[in-house]
């Protein structure tokens, strides 16, 4: 009897043993998937980094030279983005949080950026195609990209701005409006300050997002080989991620090494932006703590 | 009198800050309701020059053949293969993390990988696509021994792991939302971790985990730049994993820059982009059901 208790105890922790082991195996593919990719990215592509490769054009049919001017290009696209999507995200979420009531119109706004964010990125694209670059005749520009990509982003930063606004204690407004300041005075000079960290950090995890993006500026900003700077926000301009895309589909033996480069150079960027977003987070739920 | 002026001239600005602000309150609600808008408008000449029945059934896409012919069919049996192959790969690792990772995994590991799962998140889709060209390709053309490695299959493996960071993220706040008094109640009965894990948390956080499946599924369905680098792109009505396909998302972003403005083509392709559109709206829609009930 006593045998037999064990034995089913026995059982039970090898059981337990044997789905541990599965879980933590399942987990570790998912890792050792990421970490592959980003190791293996600075393998083949580390000894493309040379100082010519940034800080040169293009050339050669992009056989040849660098990729400055596509990077520039992605931080102009990215710039234009933030300039679009900042000022609206903002007052988006400041309504959200500091005027919208709990009612039927409040509840379809929240739908609506739930499913804003569900929109695939190719859809934004068309719409870009469709209403910036045609309808109001802006044309393929630095412009009409900026203008698709911030709405692609606008959702993060609706909900991180939202997240921000609701660190901020009620007691700060109830200060300031018995101080005799307005509601818009509150909101600018009290709310929106303690709010920064948040804000910025939802702006980053935006940039990063912008600059990885390709299908949404493939049919309204992207050049399929400029050389040269763009000459006005309504020329069309050379960004990273098609420029990748460009290499590794549509140019016939580019080589491998500009191929890695464009890649890493692209998940740097990327990557930088995201750890940023993660710094700041940290730093900011350390001193909530403390 | 001059205070009753400058009362007014404050009243006036509050009415137009207030206004001000709603307008960009409601800014989600009108995107969505202009993409839609644009999406109709623009497919509009398809929908009237093209029969409605060919379009819906039929089951060739060959816009440049004479005549041209225009069937959703292979288009969507390409999304739904790779779409389909994606979740069944992607509901066991996603699930398994996230059981891992809220249930049993020790705080310095779940600290250690959820920022690296976030990492995966930011991986732009093009640097995915590259990394399947060039690796993975090889590796299924080998054990497959395939005439090429760019298959429905090798897509749903990439977007596989493109999905899991929607689906852990959002199946651990649902496992996180579990009540510990659950825990301790299956536990004290005395059920061993693994047997919480399954049995009383799982089914507990269950509708939480089908809404991050289908975000995922959503995610999966839309995500264009992998799936066009790495499915082969022939639009073929096929039922194999093991063969090329053509998505609708690959279809857009491949076709777009051949077709002359407001040609039929064109409009063709604003056409599936709607479809596209209502079918991830449903989806996300249902998703969003899912995550209330959870609450």
């Amino acid at each position: 009897m006593i045998m037999n208790i064990s034995g089913k105890v026995n059982k039970k922790r090898i059981i337990q043993n044997v789905f541990h082991a599965i879980l933590l195996l399942i987990s570790l593919i998912v890792i050792v998937f990421v970490l592959g990719i980003i190791i293996y990215l600075i393998v083949k592509g580390g000894s493309a980094l040379t100082w010519d490769f940034l800080t040169q054009p293009p050339s050669g049919g992009m056989k040849e030279g660098g990729i400055s001017t596509v990077i520039i290009g992605t931080l102009y696209l990215v710039l234009g983005t933030l300039v679009f999507s900042l000022p609206i995200g903002i007052f988006s979420a400041i309504y959200l949080h500091e005027y919208a009531r709990k009612n039927r119109l409040t509840k379809i706004i929240r739908l609506s950026i739930v499913n804003m964010a569900g929109v695939p990125s190719v859809v934004f694209g068309l719409f870009g195609l469709g209403f910036f670059v045609i309808f109001l005749n802006i044309g393929r520009s630095v412009i009409a990209g900026s203008l698709t990509l911030a709405l692609l982003i606008l959702p993060i930063i609706i909900t991180t701005t939202e997240e921000a606004l609701k660190t901020v204690p009620d007691t700060y407004r109830h200060a300031s409006l018995a101080l005799g300041a307005t509601k818009w005075q509150t909101i600018m000079k009290i709310v929106l300050p303690q709010a920064m960290p948040g804000i910025i950090t939802g702006a980053v995890l935006g940039i990063g997002r912008a600059a990885g993006e390709t299908a949404p500026i493939l049919f309204t900003a992207a050049a399929f080989y400029q050389p040269n700077l763009p000459k006005s926000v309504f020329s069309q301009v050379m960004a990273l991620p098609y420029h990748l895309y460009v290499l590794v589909t549509q140019v016939a033996d580019a080589p491998d090494e500009k191929k890695w480069g464009t890649a890493l150079v692209l998940l740097l960027i990327v990557l930088f932006f995201a750890s940023i977003a993660t710094a700041i987070r940290t730093r900011a739920r350390l001193r909530r703590r403390n | 009198m001059s205070l009753k002026k400058i009362n007014r001239l404050k009243e006036f600005k509050k009415f137009l800050i207030t206004k001000y602000i709603f307008l960009n309150g409601i800014i989600s609600i009108v995107v969505l309701g202009l993409i839609l808008t644009f999406l109709v408008y623009n497919s509009f000449k398809f929908f009237a020059s093209y029969p409605i029945f060919d379009f819906l059934g039929g089951k060739q896409w060959d816009p440049t053949g004479e005549p041209e012919k225009f069937g959703l069919l292979p288009l969507m049996a390409g999304s739904a293969l790779v779409s389909f192959g994606a979740i069944v790969i992607a509901i066991p690792l996603g699930i398994g993390t996230a059981l891992y990772l809220g249930e049993l995994a020790p705080r310095i590991v779940r600290e250690t990988v959820k920022p690296i799962i976030e990492i995966l998140a930011s991986i732009p889709s093009v640097v995915i696509g590259f990394i399947g060209m060039t690796l993975l390709s090889g590796i299924i053309k080998d054990t497959f021994q395939l005439n090429t490695g760019l298959t429905a299959l090798t897509g749903s493996i990439m977007l596989a792991f493109m999905s899991l960071p929607t689906i852990i993220s959002i199946s651990e706040d649902a496992i996180n939302a579990v009540p510990s008094s659950y825990r301790f109640a299956s536990t004290a009965l005395g059920a061993t971790k693994w047997q919480t894990a399954y049995k009383t948390v799982l089914p507990a956080a269950s509708s939480g985990i089908v809404a991050a499946t289908m975000l995922g599924l959503g995610r999966v369905i839309g995500e264009t730049m992998t799936v066009l680098m790495v499915t082969g792109n022939s639009p073929r009505l096929i039922f194999s994993l093991l063969q090329p396909v053509r998505t609708i998302t690959g279809t857009i972003a491949a076709e777009m820059g051949e077709t002359v403005q407001g040609g039929i083509h064109y409009s063709s392709l604003f056409a599936i982009g709607l479809m596209l559109f209502l079918i991830t709206f449903f989806i996300n829609y249902l998703a969003d059901k899912f995550v209330n009930k959870t609450r």
